[in-house]
């Protein structure tokens, strides 16, 4: 089962600074949702509060509402980390646990949650390194630490890493853009594998990326530096690339943003 | 409209004018040797025709002779870039010579004078019923105390100073923070004999406790704890907070993912602040001095009674006006150097076995 998100009236803080003001969409579940945007329009910020991450900054608060199934993230008696086991996260930059083997980092959500289970961890291991389209290249050398690994391969241990806990929701924040486009098309085939199983959604600055993994493309904006991100259309990712209904997202995707 | 043409290559004419000019004038090797043998030449020629008969002035002379030298033939040949950087490569390899003269100076002193009087009966037998003016005698109660009461401060100061910087650097915001910065900053200035006065006064004195191993012990914490809180954050503060992030983001709770992922990442540099922080009070005289007071007695409980310790020891046999007992502080001079250094070993080993091979 993969999981609906609605987001009503979000807005995003840093501090007294408004980063991105009254957003509302609905992700729909096995599905991949890619959020577009030129830089500080608060797409990533907007990810970032899908699994109360956003928090994790100090200073940083939200409003409005991030409803998983009808239940509300920022509801009274929510716990951010049984947030954060539903809704999985990978960063920008491969961010392997460099202390922990290749084994290790993908059984670290579980381990660090108190499963000890020897037979449970291998088989976990297995299928989520599968999962990522990685476990021909590593597993003849799962003890070697994963910090030893290609760019690539550090991206996709880390989404094994995120599978492995079985979260609902994936949610991928620019995972590309510190690769080549050999492991950046590696990443795009993984994304079309793990949509028959999880909801996605990925925050990327590469068009072409959006157009080719998403189902659903949000464009946000702003008008000025300083001024807070606004959602400016969001629609099925053919409609967005194709015949947007807004002239500033057809600039934007056109390659004519001024 | 013309056509674009590309400008023909110009020939390289015979005197070279027209060549892009990419070497340059380089000094041979060999210059560099020559120079400084010149230098200590014309230094010795000083020392043997003029009254100037300090070696140490002669020594200076030569350094600064070769310094002026390098940089003079430096500059007419190669240029005045590469003069600087000559001039700055002496200075840099003179900083670090300067630097490593006293080290190597005081281990070879130290292993000159005290290995001679080093043996097996040194390092199991106490000084009691030995005067002065006796050769015998040893340090075996002295090692005891040493290795007792900085094991003891270790323990309490080690995991306090961890949990300190643990606060400061994942937890603390604002006003509580950093007054306790602040403080930590404070302490580390303390001398050490305020340390070991404060326990004299407070422990001994006004809790009436007598002098122990133990109240060394506390004055050792009150030493250590500025240093490991200092090292313990820095090393922190350099984990990437990607990877506290990458916990968070896998729902690891919070204090486990500082647990199983800062803390681990940072641990080879928070042992090494931990070994200095061992090594700086396993050499405290001042402290140990006013609170365990010393012995020539074999005791092994730091809890009651005096102790002896090696810097103490040292202390008290170095004052002494006779041979053997500077020799017997000699001796016990290197076995306090090499202790420090077996517990570094062992620190590394174990902080090592800890990491991925």
């Amino acid at each position: 089962m993969a999981t609906r998100i609605e987001v009503t009236g979000l807005t995003a803080y840093y501090g007294k600074f408004k980063a991105v003001s009254d957003v509302n969409l609905t992700i729909e579940p096995k599905n991949v949702t890619a959020f577009i945007g030129p830089s500080g329009c608060g797409k990533s910020t907007v990810l970032r509060t899908l699994n109360r991450m956003h928090e994790v900054l100090p200073g940083a608060r939200v409003e409005g509402r991030v409803l998983l199934d009808g239940e509300d993230l920022y509801g009274a008696g929510m716990d951010p980390v049984n947030v954060r086991r539903t809704v999985g996260m990978v960063f920008q930059r491969p961010n392997p646990f460099p202390t922990m083997s290749i084994y290790e980092n993908v059984i670290a959500g579980l381990k660090l949650n108190g499963i000890r289970k020897k037979a449970l961890l291998d088989e976990r291991v297995e299928e989520s390194l599968r999962g990522a389209n990685l476990w021909d290249e590593v597993k003849d050398r799962l003890n070697r630490p994963g910090a030893g690994l290609s760019g690539g391969q550090q991206q996709r241990l880390c989404i094994a890493r995120a599978i492995a806990v079985e979260p609902q929701v994936l949610l991928m924040d620019e995972p590309c853009s510190a690769l080549d486009p050999i492991s950046t098309l590696a990443i795009e085939d993984l994304i079309n594998k793990l949509k028959s199983s999880f909801t996605i959604v990925i925050v990327t600055h590469n068009m072409q990326q959006a157009s080719r993994v998403s189902d659903a493309t949000a464009f946000f904006s702003l008008e000025k530096t300083g001024d807070p991100g606004r959602l400016v259309e969001f629609d099925k990712t053919s409609k967005i690339f194709t015949n947007p209904s807004e002239k500033r997202t057809e600039d934007y995707v056109s390659g004519r943003f001024g | 409209m013309s056509t674009a043409t590309v400008p023909e290559p110009t020939a390289p004419t015979a005197d070279g004018e027209d060549r892009l000019n990419l070497r340059g004038a380089i000094l041979p090797r060999f210059v560099p040797f020559a120079v400084a043998a010149g230098s200590v030449v014309v230094a010795l020629l000083i020392y043997l025709l003029t009254p100037v008969d300090s070696e140490i002035q002669i020594v200076l002379m030569a350094a600064l002779i070769f310094v002026v030298a390098m940089t003079a033939v430096s500059t007419s040949i190669e240029g005045s870039r590469r003069a600087r950087d000559r001039f700055a490569t002496t200075l840099v390899y003179g900083a670090f010579l300067l630097a490593v003269i006293p080290l190597v100076a005081v281990l070879a002193s130290v292993i000159g004078k005290g290995a001679a009087r080093l043996s097996p009966s040194f390092l199991t037998h106490s000084m009691n019923g030995i005067g002065a003016r006796d050769s015998g005698g040893g340090i075996y109660h002295a090692i005891i105390g040493t290795v007792e009461q900085v094991l003891i401060a270790s323990a309490i100061a080690v995991p306090f100073g961890l949990l300190v910087a643990i606060y400061l650097v994942e937890y603390g915001r604002g006003r509580i923070s950093r007054t306790i910065s602040f403080f930590v900053d404070v302490l580390t200035g303390l001398p050490s004999i305020i340390a070991g006065l404060f326990v004299l006064a407070f422990w001994i004195l006004a809790l009436g406790q007598g002098f122990s191993g133990f109240a060394g012990s506390l004055a050792l914490v009150v030493l250590m704890i500025p240093t490991v809180v200092r090292s313990a954050e820095e090393m922190l503060k350099l984990v990437p907070n990607e990877l506290r992030e990458a916990g968070y983001a896998l729902g690891v709770p919070k204090w486990r993912t500082i647990l199983r992922v800062v803390v681990p990442t940072a641990l080879p540099g928070i042992v090494t602040g931990v070994m200095l922080a061992v090594a700086r009070v396993s050499g405290e005289t001042a402290p140990v001095l006013l609170t365990v007071f010393g012995t020539n007695l074999i005791n092994a409980n730091p809890f009651s009674g005096e102790q002896s310790s090696l810097p103490l020891y040292i202390y008290s046999q170095a004052g002494q006006p006779q041979q053997f007992a500077i020799d017997r502080a000699w001796a016990a001079a290197l076995v306090l150097i090499i202790i420090i250094m077996v517990l570094n070993l062992v620190a590394r080993l174990f902080a090592g076995r800890s990491r991925l091979k």
